[in-house]
């Protein structure tokens, strides 16, 4: 059982390493870019066991430690 | 009077804050490595500055799992003042022993430097040493240093009293050019809503004699012994 975790800073949330790439983005002549908030993701192999389980449980680990709620988002995705 | 600081992998002010409470208290501060699950009988814990477990994942976000701070928590919700510096505030945000993050600088950079500090609100056990309104000077070493609160939590330390110091001019003017990683409302420190839990982000245990430039933080922490005694 494999899980996907995508972790992202909250709206309003100031993220100054997106600035920066959309700055590099920018200068590299992507004159498009608007705006970039980045984030990071977290794979995780499990032991198989009940789908729902296993999701209700990563969703206690980015509760636990994954994730700092105060400042970040995080969404979960069962791959398999 | 006995203080234990405890000490995780890549911790690296363990020793200064060992040396600036022994110069204060007259005895060795107990150094408590992190993986140990008992505390000592302490009167104050300090939690020092670092890149604790290498700032894994987030600063602070691993060492708050460490088995010794269950232990801090406990005490620390049964009134033993604790003090967290730098590295130490972020664990006691992730603890949730204080409210808010530290997200990374504003300017993107580690800044390293000495900042001027108001005094912002009248704790006597940990700023009674310092007269309320006073600008203090402690250095500032850290990438992830800008202080976040969403808006409700925000105007609630403020309110409450719970801003500790904030990064202003040596006049102790609030403007932006003091303040260096972009923390909301200058803050450098802040306060639980008891009282007994001090994080800052500067560094108080590095400026504690002439020979380092200065004795504010020798003042801050002669004043913190005196207050525990």
């Amino acid at each position: 059982m494999k899980a996907r975790v995508y972790i992202s800073l909250k709206n309003g949330v100031l993220d100054p390493q997106g600035k920066a790439i959309s700055h590099s983005l920018q200068g590299l002549g992507f004159k498009n870019v608007v705006d970039v908030r980045q984030g990071k993701t977290i794979d995780l192999d499990l032991a198989d066991m009940d789908r729902a389980a296993a999701e209700a449980e990563v969703e206690k680990m980015c509760q636990q430690l994954l994730a700092n709620t105060v400042i970040e988002n995080y969404s979960i995705e069962m791959l398999d | 009077m006995k203080a234990a600081v405890i000490v995780f992998p890549a911790s690296n002010c363990d020793r200064d804050l060992k040396v600036a409470l022994t110069q204060s208290m007259g005895r060795e501060p107990d150094m408590v490595w992190h993986g140990e699950s008992e505390l000592p009988d302490t009167d104050l814990i300090a939690i020092p500055g670092g890149f604790s477990y290498g700032d894994y994942l987030r600063a602070g976000a691993m060492a708050e799992n460490s088995p010794i701070m269950r232990e801090v928590v406990k005490r620390a919700e049964a009134g033993t003042p604790v003090l967290a510096i730098c590295n130490g505030f972020q664990i006691a945000t992730e603890t949730g022993m204080l409210q808010g993050a530290l997200l990374r600088n504003a300017g993107q950079k580690f800044v390293c430097r000495d900042v001027d500090l108001l005094v912002t609100s009248q704790n006597e056990r940990f700023v009674g040493g310092f007269k309320q309104g006073e600008v203090v000077r402690f250095p500032v070493a850290h990438h992830d240093g800008n202080f976040y609160a969403d808006e409700d939590k925000l105007n609630e330390l403020e309110a409450e009293g719970q801003v500790a110091f904030r990064y202003v001019t040596p006049e102790g003017e609030q403007t932006n050019e003091a303040n260096p990683n972009g923390s909301q409302n200058n803050i450098a420190g802040i306060y639980n809503k008891a009282g007994n839990v001090l994080g800052l982000m500067p560094h108080p245990e590095r400026l504690i004699s002439d020979e380092l430039g200065g004795t504010d933080g020798k003042r801050f922490f002669d004043h913190l012994v005196s207050s525990i005694v």
